[in-house]
């Protein structure tokens, strides 16, 4: 339950610019680590987890952490496979996650524009 | 007591943000830059192109339709990655783009010169497998860092142009509508269906 209750938090907070009219600002993307797993993920096929560590120079932990709440929220999912004797996870982006990238990146842009008029 | 950091306006970082995501996706490595459908469409005019140029009397005519389908490939493969870019949010001249660019215009314009060249001496020829040949040096040293499919797209422009050279009783049109009608079809279909158009 809390987790669901976090979650939800992390989705839907609205930036304070333009709260009252602009779309909400997708938290679980927000995050720098979460963003780069999807940016990764958007342009490929499928990575392994060895490839996203390597790809975004971090931890096994901190690389966890994050790919599992994508997965949570649906965002990329993770196929489980053993190469030999090796566990090999595989993450590919699914539909809702590059519909949330793309969001995000529209929310980017129209952030910037918004400045760029003011 | 410390001062308190100055805020970061929001759009700086928004664009911080877009900046990191443009990076990230460049070092992903697997984006192409290079247009599938826009090769498709480049065989497709390379296949009408080669029916025009083989009913031409002069060889002026038969070279002039070539340069034509040159420029309309080149229009055809500017924007097709530029749409592609568009699509994937990165400018034209990101990386991938920039990588392609730089390694994909030095054969392309020795086979600017050789073909003045052989031209002027009456060779015509030998112009398919030169065009082959350096288009596809051009595609494999510009498309190295891109995905597998591209530079091997390149050698199969090479080995093309390799058998024109050689076997130089075949007609001309036949060997550039296979190359540049046929190998652009093939693999510009594998690229628009795999690597997101």
């Amino acid at each position: 339950m809390a987790g669901k209750n976090t979650a939800r938090k992390e989705r839907d907070i609205s930036p304070a610019i333009g709260a009252a009219t602009a779309p909400k600002l997708d938290r679980l993307v927000h995050e720098r680590l979460r963003l780069g797993i999807l940016s990764a993920l958007s342009v490929n096929e499928s990575l392994t987890f060895t490839e996203l560590k390597k790809l975004l120079e971090t931890t096994d932990g901190n690389l966890s952490v994050h790919a599992r709440k994508l997965e949570e929220a649906g965002y990329v999912s993770c196929t489980k496979s053993f190469e030999g004797r090796v566990p090999r996870s595989d993450f590919k982006i699914t539909a809702a996650g590059r519909k949330a990238l793309e969001r995000y990146l529209d929310h980017m842009e129209a952030l910037i524009q918004a400045m760029r008029e003011k | 007591m410390g001062t308190r950091p100055e805020p970061v306006p929001m759009h700086a970082h928004a664009i911080d943000n877009l900046r990191y995501i443009r990076k990230t996706m460049e070092r992903a490595g697997s984006f192409t830059a290079v247009p599938g459908i826009g090769g498709m469409l480049m065989g497709s005019t390379a296949l009408v192109a080669a029916w025009i140029a083989s009913h031409q009397a002069s060889g002026f005519s038969w070279m002039a339709v070539w340069l034509g389908e040159a420029l309309l490939a080149l229009a055809i493969g500017i924007a097709g990655a530029e749409l592609k870019s568009r699509r994937a949010k990165l400018a034209l001249v990101s990386g991938p783009a920039r990588k392609f660019v730089a390694g994909f215009s030095p054969a392309m314009i020795a086979g600017a010169v050789l073909t003045a060249v052989l031209f002027r001496a009456g060779h015509p020829e030998f112009l398919p497998g030169v065009w082959m040949l350096l288009y596809g040096a051009a595609v494999v040293s510009g498309g190295w860092a891109s995905v597998w499919v591209v530079p091997v797209m390149g050698a199969c422009f090479m080995a093309a142009g390799s058998a024109a050279l050689w076997w130089t009783g075949i007609p001309n049109d036949a060997f550039l509508a296979a190359g540049f009608g046929g190998l652009h079809i093939i693999f510009g279909t594998v690229i628009a269906v795999k690597y997101g158009g």
